[in-house]
């Protein structure tokens, strides 16, 4: 009787072929309970990634082997809700951010920002991991590296204000990506040479999809120091800059 | 300037399209953009004074000027003042009204279908509840053809959209399969690709017209590439059917997009010769959503449904085969959660219908939506009851190149089933003689030796 009730097997051989949730089977017509909660799980995942918060003194213990001054930073945005309805406001810094951002005096050539987006876990589970394969690459390089800085309820653009402030030649933006089901601890990583208040998208170079099961650390601190090299040579980011050797390909 | 008092306050609107935003239903994009009500009385005192409105005001008032807008002039020069005569002493309330009246038929909508602006339409969509939307809307039919029948009353279609991150023939052409089995496909295959590169579209429109070949298959397929890319594969010979593009509302919107209406012309004129269509020739597919125009910066200070609605025009000019809302797409800070999804669904797909046109639904989310598959479920419900004519079909309904949640195949299946719908006939016909489905309509057991399962496992 039980085996009756769920109707699989011939099309599972088609799952060798994709990810996508296919040769569910079927009660009725309806998706068998255990797909059905599989996908509840998904998407709860995803949900509390968007409701994650950046874990500020795990973060601050870790990036202390860099032995670089940390600030912490925060969008317009007052609250998450605020956040998701109004994507301007993650964009600049609040006044308090703007005013400590004052008080340094640096023109460092790099500033790594690292900001939750919508996804603090990715933030959470990444970060320390890509920074200890990318720092070293740019302290044995000729740039100096100003202080790190913690957003919250921040978005790429935030970074555009944060490198204005402190006389920075380039961002490096550390960014949770929008979850999806398959993956909610995703890390974007956006590059942008001369940052200043406006820009767009196409001014930036993007790496995405930094997470264990993604992009891994290593191969994704070498692509970012090639593009931050290569901007610097070039002096712009964006679509301007082309993947000629196809490195980024790999 | 228009104006209501409500108890001594006097609320003033200082033009049309103010009036529009403020009596638009709330939604996150209209405070985005600035323009929504600040209160519940005031977006109750527009409505109010919205009723009272002649439809006629609207030929007098352009909420883009006609001048800067090549959208506004395909409106106002396509405006039928014959048909208009019968309807040109209502008020907003008063098409209202009649639109929900026992006399009033789909061939009396249809008859006013070129009288009316899609400023109107938005403009009387705001009056309107959900019940509304969805008693008018079920009245209106509207059919189009290419190798099947699609939209007539009785029946509901899918997209079947296998998406692969890397389009991959295999992985693309398992989720095909899949779908097939589950009676999903009759709108039209359509995949995004995930990259906008002319040798991988030909490739994809090959598999699919291979498979629909081979199984004698009543559907169309479409790659839904830029239609710059898709004009250069009809140049060089690859298998369109159907002419894909995304449209807003706004000359400015669709700039953004990279088109205008010369180029939509251009690439429909292409699409038409190269006769496809067994039994039709309706060889457009549009898409639109609300919030595009604001997120391109190009809203012109409109309310985002009436945007939405000013696309509908251009698609109207193209006799599409379908057109797609995909409501929940764009993200929250357009439409915030599922309330605001289903009412915007509702909305779109009601003012489409209006103007005649083949409305479909993309009844999806992303995950920072506050809105979840039981918020799709409803909604999915209600437009299977207002006659929407297609949704999507994707596995599971885990779209994993695009990442974000629509229908299932399972969905499509369940609206059927308790609405009593079917899907388009020639492709109901395929599904019988291929014992994919009964005569009645219920799915039957697959082997492993069916025909569908062989070609790609053997």
């Amino acid at each position: 009787m039980k085996k009756e009730i769920t109707n699989v097997d011939p099309l599972l051989l088609l799952k060798n072929f994709t990810e996508a949730r296919i040769a569910l089977g079927r009660v009725g017509t309806s998706i068998p309970l255990r797909e059905s909660l599989a996908f509840k799980l998904a998407h709860a995942n995803a949900r509390d990634a968007v409701y994650s918060l950046i874990d500020f003194e795990l973060l601050t213990k870790q990036l202390s082997e860099f032995d670089l001054p940390i600030i912490l930073l925060h969008s317009k945005a007052y609250s998450r809700h605020n956040y998701l309805k109004r994507p301007d406001y993650g964009r600049l810094l609040n006044e308090d951010s703007i005013n400590k951002l004052r008080e340094y005096d640096l023109k460092p050539d790099i500033v790594i920002i690292i900001a939750d987006g919508l996804s603090a876990t990715a933030i959470n589970e990444n970060t320390s991991a890509l920074l200890k394969n990318l720092v070293p690459l740019i302290k044995s390089s000729k740039f100096s590296l100003g202080p790190i800085c913690l957003v919250e309820q921040g978005r790429v653009a935030i970074g555009d204000d944060i490198g204005y402030y402190l006389n920075a030649k380039y961002t490096i933006v550390l960014i949770g990506e929008r979850p999806g089901l398959s993956a909610a601890d995703s890390l974007g990583v956006y590059l942008t040479y001369c940052p200043k208040p406006g820009l767009t998208d196409e001014s930036r170079n993007c790496i995405s999809n930094i997470r264990l099961q993604g992009l891994n650390y290593k191969l994704a601190a070498e692509k970012i120091f090639f593009l931050v090299s290569e901007s610097f040579k070039l002096k712009l980011s964006g679509v301007g800059l082309k993947d000629n050797n196809g490195y980024l390909a790999k | 300037m228009y104006q209501y008092t409500v108890r001594n306050k006097v609320y003033k609107f200082k033009d049309l399209k103010t009036l529009l935003a403020k009596a638009s239903p709330y939604r996150s994009g209209d405070v985005l953009a600035g323009i929504s009500a600040n209160t519940y009385e005031e977006r109750v005192a527009a409505q109010i004074a919205l009723a009272d409105l002649p439809l006629k005001n609207f030929l007098n008032e352009d909420l883009i000027p006609y001048d800067d807008d090549e959208i506004t002039r395909l409106i106002i020069d396509n405006h039928d003042n014959a048909s208009f005569s019968l309807i040109s002493s209502f008020s907003v309330g008063e098409l209202r009204d009649w639109l929900l009246m026992d006399t009033t038929d789909n061939y009396a909508i249809n008859s006013i279908e070129s009288a009316l602006t899609p400023e109107m339409i938005a403009a009387v969509s705001k009056l309107m509840r959900n019940q509304d939307l969805i008693a008018v809307a079920k009245k209106i039919e509207i059919v189009t053809k290419f190798r099947n029948t699609i939209g007539l009353k009785g029946h509901f279609s899918t997209r079947l959209q296998p998406n692969h991150p890397t389009d991959d023939n295999k992985g693309i052409m398992a989720s095909i399969i899949d779908g097939l089995l589950y009676g999903s496909g009759d709108a039209v295959i359509g995949i995004n690709p995930a990259t906008d590169s002319p040798t991988i579209a030909y490739n994809l429109l090959q598999l699919i017209d291979k498979l629909r070949v081979q199984f004698d298959i009543p559907i169309q397929s479409c790659v839904l590439s830029h239609i710059t890319t898709t004009l250069e594969l009809i140049n060089i010979g690859a298998p369109v059917d159907l002419c894909f593009q995304s449209i807003g509302g706004t000359e400015k919107t669709n700039s953004s997009f990279g088109i205008n209406l010369n180029l939509l012309d251009e690439a429909y004129d292409a699409s038409l010769g190269l006769k496809r269509g067994i039994i039709g020739n309706n060889v457009m597919y549009f898409e639109t959503g609300q919030g595009s125009a604001l997120s391109a910066n190009a809203n012109h200070g409109v309310d985002q449904q009436t945007c939405e609605t000013r696309a509908y025009a251009i698609a109207k000019k193209y006799k599409p085969l379908l057109v797609n809302s995909v409501v929940g797409f764009i993200g929250p800070e357009y439409l915030y959660d599922g309330k605001q999804i289903i009412r915007a669904a509702l909305e779109d797909h009601f003012c489409g219908k209006m103007l005649g046109l083949p409305m479909g639904v993309d009844i999806c989310y992303t995950n920072h939506a506050e809105a979840d598959q039981d918020d799709m479920d409803n909604l999915l419900t209600l437009l299977g009851v207002a006659g929407c004519n297609f949704i999507m079909g994707i596995p599971g309904s885990d779209d994993i190149m695009l990442n974000y949640q629509s229908t299932s195949f399972h969905d499509a299946l369940y609206i059927r089933k308790v609405l009593g719908l079917k899907p388009a006939p020639e492709f109901e016909q395929w599904l019988i003689k291929h014992g994919i489905t009964d005569n009645l309509g219920n799915l039957l057991h697959i082997n492993s030796s069916h025909k569908l399962l062989s070609g790609l496992l053997g």
